[in-house]
């Protein structure tokens, strides 16, 4: 039981050493409102680095993420901006990007193209249609978008999270519970440990890569909700290089590139570190932000590594 | 003797030759060259001397497609290389009232290259020491990759005062822009070392059979590393293109996206991802293509935003005809059996 | 045992390939409560026959009963369903669930809606520990089914097979990588279950394994349906014989035989020569001008022997000395150098390069051979294909026609030819006859026979006895991944059969 769970154990070890370093380092860092930054200011990457979760998991990747975000957030402002119903609105993004997804997936699947080249296709495609509908920043000044953007619950020991939050934890245990409690769940593990093994055992492996980049495109969608809470407005600039970031965590939360191993849990811990290095950074002043970069590239580069090392030995003992 | 149509390069030379028509029906102008400034001067000019960096990437991605890799950093490599030779040369005004540069040219320039060299060289080593995936391997340069130009830069737009530095983006040779002499000094170079040595014939194999290459002797390895290094030299020297044509390096946007339309070159010229048979010339038409095809957008009046639909689609479809499961769809015959017995 | 029910019945079952037609008429009967062995050499068609009844593929003729009844398995679950389970050679598990999962996976138990509706694995680990306990198999159901040993993997791949109540159980190779006391272990378990009134089709090569465990077998040989027999009433030279087809040998006319004379120093001598798990220390030594024939069955180490030889694996242990001074042989590149050959059994796999020229192909080796800087223009290539072209025989379109456009005998010849165009010192020839018809066999035969008067030491790999034993100047024989012995030239296939078989 316990080797299974040593990736995740080393981000978690990891995430707490950060922490603890920040505590250490600066005043006012061990503060409750702190840690829940991390989680809203980073919630629309929670959202889309779990659907990434399950795409990796199967043994696929999907580069399309952060350009169906965009779109999101571009026909959100544009259908609130003619009067749309801000929660048909929320409607109509989640089917599209469920549907782009499927429309991936299928293509993925039927005719065996790489999913790299697809998905990077997918993401031309995505943020060129946000560029069709809107080049510039469109201000969203829908009041039910307003509220929920404004809108604050509080948690005690005076701090709060925002609703955005809240969605990015609910997607966390859902997504907990579909890998964990549902056939599919336990398909897409399959698929990506042995997928001519799960073939022959009689399990749906065409059906579950379709519904992997549907899932993948919804939390697309809903990440780009999340983000036009946060930002409250559509531009087609957000979230350029988002994936890469959604793939990080993946990859620092302890899923295995390769598919087949990995926590969603282990997703979320990965989002936070990737936050919590820009905070400590933010800390301390004299740091500038593109060393945020250079931090992920290593911790990437580590996890990478460490994960050759993993297949290898598992490779030879068995 | 093959039909004219069954070419390799038939298709993408129609393309860019419809491109071309289609440009010269809205622009009557668009085809007309002259002579100014003591050199040649025109839309087509343009489009090649824009095309130039492209090429360059794009030749250097098409030997590593070639051996089943993929490159996703040469665009963060770009901008590294913009950053060490601008940083390098800088320009400043000396005690004789001429902009002198920090370094010697040849020094900064040599040392961009150097860079660029280096960085495709950590990448074939993820992918061939540490058996990496090609993507997962760049995707690490991808990432740390930027961050590191803009560390370099301090997150500033450098910019170049020293002149003889512009003559690589800007300047003309023989009426022709520098630029597209690089480019074409490139291609000629890589034409010549794959055709005159067994460099051409070892990377087909590689690609095509990696076993059976290394059965018959083919040392895989090396070669493999070596295709990478180049990989990131030819990325290099797209930046010092790209930067000294806009006299500066922007470590935020240099090169942003290039990896992409580096890949779409490649596949548009012919060369299909899997590996194995490549064509250089497929992938400067490819680069054409896709330069031309921003410029006919420009000049359609279409907003540029297009431009990503229109490139998004042309992907889809290449990749499409280049499956097999795909054309088996039209041809009666039925795709091969999986597994069927050795 | 004779008048045990009929289980499954396959008749004139029939099913082709672009290119070759795998099985031809084949006819298999399953009774219950008995272990019914498949036997046949490389490209019999065993493979292929268990795919139709798993329903990875569908007959082209022929018709499959169960109990009785007509049916056409459509896909794997669907073979499943009908009570068809397999455990196939390449695929166990899936390594990074765990034992309990693999088991149930797809028929997980689950929870009532009342307590959430997902997968109760409490149920599940109770479902899977009940069927292990029951099967008498002691395994962990938590372990991850990727840290398990290979024998403990194949028993829980079983124990998932036999999970949904099967009627047929088929077992493609499951001893290929087992120790005595795991083969033990396993035949324990299919005792049991036959016992209970399963039929049970065990596919092997393993001659031992078959007598000591199966009640019939069948043999097929080159798609064809050779004979169904108790093993009672075969032994094992005749199995043998049905197997590998002695009687149509001696067709083709002696290859004359130029005994090397002299001592000379071998041209290649490995000692000690061992990688674990693949192939047991042994010394081999292949003097110039000389054939080495290797002889065994299927899974004996013949080409594992060879891919050590060529440094395509690394040897755990001993030296290879080539012209009698010890050498580097870390990969094939160095081989290469050295003068080394290699034409290797998968020649799709490993051979050819599909897409290339069948003058590149050819010239490949030779260019490897000389470097990156010395190169061999197109006019020097094309040159050297048509000489060997004309020479080999090999039909294709043209030189510069894809490789992959040719029919298996002569893309078998081209890459002879590629090898031949780097005239080396050792070549090493795996199979190099399958696929090839009658004729082009002895062209080959004949070249090969001349290429060693030049000079070059040869190691000749074959499952085809007969063969084997007419060209080869000496024999090796292996049997289960260790020498069995070895025999001077002239020796008669009786001599070579009496070694394999020997326990």
């Amino acid at each position: 039981m316990s080797r299974r769970l040593l990736p995740l154990s080393v981000t978690i070890l990891l995430f707490i050493g950060m922490a603890a370093f920040g505590a250490l380092r600066y005043d006012g860092f061990l503060s409750l409102q702190v840690f829940l930054n991390l989680l809203i200011d980073n919630a629309f990457l929670c959202v889309a680095a779990v659907g990434m979760t399950f795409v990796i998991l199967s043994g696929g990747i999907d580069l399309s993420v952060g350009a169906v975000m965009a779109f999101t957030t571009t026909l959100s402002a544009a259908l609130l901006g003619i009067g749309w119903n801000p929660y048909a609105t929320m409607a109509v993004v989640l089917a599209l990007g469920a549907a782009f997804g499927a429309a991936q997936g299928f293509l993925i699947q039927r005719f065996r193209l790489a999913p790299f080249i697809v998905t990077l296709a997918g993401m031309f495609m995505a943020r060129g249609c946000s560029y069709l509908i809107s080049t510039e920043s469109v201000p969203i000044s829908d009041p039910t978008y307003v509220a929920i953007a404004q809108a604050r619950i509080p948690v005690g020991f005076d701090a709060s999270l925002t609703l955005g939050a809240l969605v990015a934890i609910a997607t966390v245990l859902a997504a907990m519970r579909l890998a964990h409690a549902t056939a599919f769940g336990r398909a897409v593990y399959a698929l990506g440990g042995d997928e001519n093994s799960a073939r022959l055992m009689g399990l749906a492996v065409g059906r579950t890569r379709i519904a992997v980049y549907l899932l993948s495109g919804f939390t697309a969608a809903l990440a780009g909700i999340v983000m036009t809470f946060y930002m409250l407005s559509g531009y087609s600039l957000h979230a350029v290089g988002l994936e890469l970031d959604a793939i990080a965590a993946v990859v620092i939360g302890g899923t295995l590139l390769a598919g087949g191993v990995g926590y969603v849990a282990g997703t979320l811990f990965g989002v936070l570190i990737l936050g919590i290095i820009q905070t400590l950074i933010a800390f301390d002043g004299t740091l500038s932000s593109w060393w945020t970069k250079i931090v992920v590239g290593v911790l990437l580069l580590l996890f990478c590594l460490l994960q050759r090392l993993f297949e290898s030995r598992s490779r030879r003992t068995a | 003797m093959r039909r004219l149509s069954r070419h390799a390069l038939f298709w993408p030379l129609a393309t860019l030759a419809l491109l071309l028509v289609l440009n010269s029906c809205f622009n009557p102008a668009f085809l007309a060259l002259s002579w100014r400034d003591g050199h040649l001067y025109g839309h087509l000019i343009d489009i090649l001397k824009n095309a130039a960096p492209l090429m360059v990437v794009a030749l250097g991605m098409t030997l590593v497609i070639a051996v089943r890799g993929l490159d996703i950093s040469v665009g963060a490599v770009v901008a590294i290389a913009a950053a060490v030779a601008t940083l390098l040369t800088g320009g400043s005004f000396n005690a004789g009232g001429e902009v002198a540069s920090e370094h010697p040219l040849w020094l900064a320039l040599g040392a961009a290259l150097l860079v660029a060299a280096a960085c495709g060289l950590w990448n074939g080593v993820l992918v061939v020491k540490a058996g990496m995936q090609p993507i997962v391997a760049t995707l690490i340069l991808m990432v740390a990759g930027r961050g590191i130009a803009q560390l370099l830069t301090g997150g500033q737009i450098i910019t170049v005062y020293y002149p003889p530095f512009f003559a690589i983006g800007s300047g003309f040779l023989a009426g022709l822009p520098i630029a597209l002499w690089i480019a074409a000094g490139l291609w000629g170079v890589l034409h010549l070392a794959l055709s005159r040595s067994a460099l051409g014939l070892f990377i087909r194999a590689i690609g095509g059979n990696p076993e059976a290459a290394r059965v018959a002797g083919v040392r895989s390895a090396a070669i493999t590393l070596c295709v990478y290094t180049f990989c990131g030299l030819a990325a290099g020297v797209a930046g010092l293109i790209v930067s000294s044509n806009v006299k500066s390096a922007d470590a935020n946007n240099a090169g942003q996206l290039f990896e992409l339309d580096a890949i779409l070159a490649v596949t548009l010229g012919g060369t299909a991802l899997t590996g194995g048979r490549f064509t250089l010339a497929g992938t400067v038409v490819g680069a054409l293509i896709i330069q031309t095809l921003t410029s006919t957008i420009y000049s359609l009046g279409v907003p540029p935003e297009v431009n990503l639909v229109v490139k998004a689609a042309l992907v889809f479809a290449v990749m499409l005809l280049q499956s097999a499961e795909f054309r088996s769809l039209f041809t009666r015959r039925a795709a091969a059996d999986p597994g069927a017995p050795r | 045992m004779t008048d045990a029910a009929i289980v499954l019945r396959a008749r004139d079952i029939c099913r082709a390939f672009p290119g070759v037609q795998a099985l031809d008429g084949v006819q298999l009967t399953l009774r219950a409560g008995e272990v019914h062995a498949l036997m046949g050499q490389n490209g019999a068609g065993k493979s292929t026959l268990i795919r139709l009844l798993t329903g990875v593929y569908q007959p082209d003729a022929g018709n499959i009963e169960l109990l009785d009844r007509a049916v056409a398995p459509r896909s794997p679950l669907h073979a499943q369903q009908l009570g068809i389970s397999a455990v196939h050679q390449e695929s166990h598990l899936l390594p990074n669930l765990s034992v309990a999962e693999n088991i149930c996976a797809g028929r997980y138990p689950r929870k009532p809606w009342t307590r959430g509706g997902g997968i109760d694995w409490r149920e599940t680990r109770r479902r899977a520990h009940e069927l292990l306990a029951r099967l008498g198999i002691d395994i962990d159901v938590d372990q991850l089914a990727g840290g398990l040993p290979a024998a403990l993997q194949q028993l829980a791949a079983v124990a998932r097979a036999v999970a949904g109540d099967a009627r047929v159980l088929i077992l493609d190779e499951p001893t290929s990588s087992l120790d005595a006391d795991e083969v033990r272990a396993l035949f324990a378990l299919i005792r049991k279950l036959r016992d209970q009134g399963v039929a049970i089709l065990f596919v092997t090569h393993f001659l031992d394994q078959v007598y000591e465990i199966c009640d019939r077998i069948t043999v097929l040989r080159n798609g064809r349906f050779v004979g169904e027999y108790a093993c009672a009433k075969l032994d094992a030279p005749g199995l043998v014989a049905a197997m590998v087809g002695r009687e149509l040998a001696g067709t083709s006319g002696a290859v004359a035989h130029a005994r090397p004379e002299g001592a000379a120093t071998p041209a290649l001598s490995a000692r000690n020569v061992a990688r674990r798990g693949q192939l047991r220390a042994m010394d081999v030594e292949i003097r110039p001008g000389e054939i080495l024939g290797v002889a065994g069955l299927l899974g004996s180490g013949r080409t594992e022997l060879a891919r050590l030889l060529f440094g395509l694996d690394p040897r755990d242990s001993g030296d290879i000395e080539i012209d009698g001074k010890t050498v580097r042989l870390e990969q094939p590149a160095d081989a290469v150098l050295l003068g080394l050959g290699f034409c290797p059994e998968d020649r799709k796999h490993s051979g050819i390069v599909a897409e290339l020229s069948v003058r590149e192909n050819i010239a490949l080796a030779l260019q490897a051979r000389m470097g990156l800087r010395k190169f061999l223009d197109p006019a020097a290539q094309r040159a050297l294909a048509e000489k060997l072209v004309a020479a080999l025989g090999i039909r294709t379109p043209g030189i510069e026609a894809p490789i992959g456009q040719l029919s298996g005998g002569n893309q078998q010849k081209a890459i002879i030819a590629r090898w031949l165009a780097t005239h080396p010192r050792v070549l090493i020839l795996d199979e190099p006859t399958r696929g090839i018809d009658v004729a082009a066999k002895q062209e080959l035969m004949n070249e090969i026979r001349a290429l060693a008067n030049g000079g070059t030491a040869v190691l000749f790999i074959s499952a085809e006895i007969d063969e084997v034993v007419r060209v080869s100047d000496r024999i090796l024989v292996l049997r289960d991944r260790a020498k069995a012995g070895e025999l001077p030239g002239g020796a008669g296939e009786d001599a070579v059969y009496s070694l394999i078989v020997a326990s």
